[in-house]
């Protein structure tokens, strides 16, 4: 479709880096203002102002926009990324430095690897195809995001180990029971969503991202098809991403910091970074998979035209879809108290995993129901 | 050498390195990481034959689920390093383990290379797709997720069945242990 670039294999090697780099720079921007947004919100929640102190020395000075950018707290994640960098780098000498140093790298690069699989928006060429706006859009999609996230939790088993530290050892170990216990309720969870997109006589879309995002177009979204499905997976999320309620690994009230007691200056910092990418990919992959992606609204079809205007339209919804999510996130923080880790792993296995199973079972039948029906001579 | 050769060779030596490295290594901790670099690394080789089902599943099931599990014990364990000094006392099992191994290995080459070494494929063996399809039902071989489906609920619903029947087995061992010693408390 794209016949005008030169076929030279360093050039679209290039190019697969060039988009890789800009989609690293989208989701760590949207990460730094998740940050601001949950400073934001917490104080909004709590009567409190937030931040509204820093500026770029001339900004300031623009009449209107320079007060009204201070106020927001635009520049303030540019702020505490530069004080993350300035820190007096501190390692304690009872640490095991080689994985010290490795844990947070480890934190953060299923972080990133997971947006290649994520589609953000449709392409709408001149010749009336269309295609997804991903970096690779495989047929595997979804096994592949919970394979490499599934990595994610030896950042945090290994920070919590090589810091020979009891706070920061239970931390580790709390979170690596609790994300195993999760993943099974979360991959459950999926089973039926893919079994129902792709019942006899629908187009078979495999285990691919945007196959479910595209069947949602002028249908019914999947939450309201599959509301138990999509209950266990957004909590589910908030345990994989170790939010609150389910925060035990840095729960400070029992655990000081918990894995990251011993970290401090930048790889705090990474670790900080991690979990919100973690929080943004999350709740991209929610609004994919149960909030019709880039689709307009349940049951309409999208009003934007078919070319490039309808392409940037359609990446905005998807954007604003996770924004709200993010704030959903932010949100259910500051509402709700911690569950104690008992409370964490009886929910995980003896509530969210029966109700995970029962419901795959329920609509295992319906399919076979609707495949019965379907064959027969009516 | 093309690009995809190149990528091989690093991956091979990646998945046989780390699994040598793994033997050798002092630290249980070390160990375990470099396995998931060999259990990586097959991963990878998996996605060089563009297999990416088998390759997500391999980061999935092993390096994913097994080796958490397996860092998990070492960690709460605290399996220091003088464990791997221990020696070995019994040889037996040490000279059956060589033997065993390295019977494994000849095998493996004597099938897998012609006998003129010419590196072609051996002309012995049948095409896979014919392999596939030359049972009573005919499946088309393929790399895609829903050929591996269609083959595992129709051709081969036995060994699947079997699989799941020996899983439940150990899972009802594992119910009756963790329930014994419970039982023996409470008494």
């Amino acid at each position: 479709m794209i016949d005008w670039l030169p076929d030279n294999i360093w050039f679209s090697v290039g190019l697969k880096v060039f988009f890789a780099l800009v989609m690293v720079g989208a989701v760590m921007t949207m990460a730094g203002y998740s940050v601001l947004a949950e400073r934001k919100v917490s104080a909004w929640m709590q009567g409190r102002v937030g931040p509204n102190r820093t500026v770029l020395p001339f900004i300031e000075y623009i009449p209107f926009f320079g007060p009204l950018l201070k106020k927001l707290g635009i520049f303030q994640p540019l702020a505490d990324g530069l004080k993350f960098l300035f820190k007096e780098e501190i390692v304690p000498g009872h640490v095991n430095k080689f994985y010290y140093y490795l844990a947070p790298l480890i934190a953060l690069v299923p972080a990133l690897t997971t947006m290649t699989v994520l589609p953000f928006g449709q392409l709408y060429w001149s010749d009336g195809s269309v295609s997804t706006l991903a970096l690779a859009d495989l047929e595997v999609g979804i096994l592949f995001v919970f394979a490499v996230s599934s990595l994610g939790v030896y950042g945090i088993a290994l920070a919590g180990w090589s810091s020979n530290n009891k706070y920061s050892f239970l931390g580790g170990i709390r979170s690596s029971a609790q994300m195993i216990s999760y993943e099974l309720a979360m991959g459950l969870s999926l089973l039926p969503v893919f079994l129902w997109v792709s019942v006899p006589g629908a187009q078979e879309s495999g285990l691919s991202i945007s196959g479910i995002a595209n069947s949602q177009e002028g249908a019914a979204w999947l939450f309201m098809v599959q509301p138990i499905s999509a209950l266990i997976f957004l909590i589910a999320l908030f345990a994989e991403t170790n939010r609150l309620p389910f925060d035990m690994p840095e729960s400070e009230t029992d655990l000081v910091g918990g894995f990251h007691t011993e970290y401090g200056s930048f790889k705090f910092g990474i670790f900080f970074v991690a979990e919100y990418a973690h929080i943004v990919i999350g709740s991209a992959l929610f609004v994919l998979l149960f909030l019709g992606g880039w689709h307009f609204l349940p049951f309409m079809q999208d009003p934007w035209p078919s070319n490039w205007v309808g392409s940037l339209l359609g990446v905005g919804w998807f954007l604003g879809k996770t924004f709200f999510l993010i704030f959903f996130f932010i949100w259910i923080r500051w509402t709700l108290p911690r569950f104690r880790y008992d409370q964490v792993m009886q929910l995980g296995w003896t509530k969210l995993l029966p109700l995970a199973l029962a419901n795959l079972i329920v609509y295992v039948l319906i399919v076979t129901l609707i495949d019965q029906t379907a064959s027969l001579p009516l | 050498m093309n690009a995809v050769d190149l990528l091989f060779w690093i991956f091979a030596v990646l998945t046989v390195g780390g699994g040598i490295c793994m033997v050798f290594s002092k630290n249980p901790v070390t160990a375990a990481m470099f396995m998931i670099i060999s259990l990586v690394g097959v991963a990878a080789l998996f996605v060089l034959l563009d297999s990416f089902f088998l390759a997500v599943l391999q980061v999935l099931v092993y390096a994913g689920a097994v080796m958490v599990l397996f860092l998990f014990i070492i960690m709460l364990l605290d399996v220091g390093p003088d464990v791997a000094k221990q020696k070995i006392t019994n040889w037996r099992f040490g000279i059956l383990g060589i033997l065993l191994s390295s019977l494994l290995v000849v095998v493996l080459i004597s099938l897998g290379f012609p006998s003129d070494f010419s590196g072609a494929n051996n002309p012995s063996w049948p095409v896979l797709s014919d392999a596939i399809s030359s049972g009573s039902e005919s499946l088309l071989f393929s790399t895609k997720v829903s050929a591996f489906g269609y083959g595992l609920m129709t051709k081969y619903m036995l060994p699947i069945q079997i699989a799941g029947f020996m899983l439940l087995i150990s899972m009802v061992g594992v119910i009756i242990l963790s329930k014994k010693v419970a039982r023996g408390e409470d008494v």
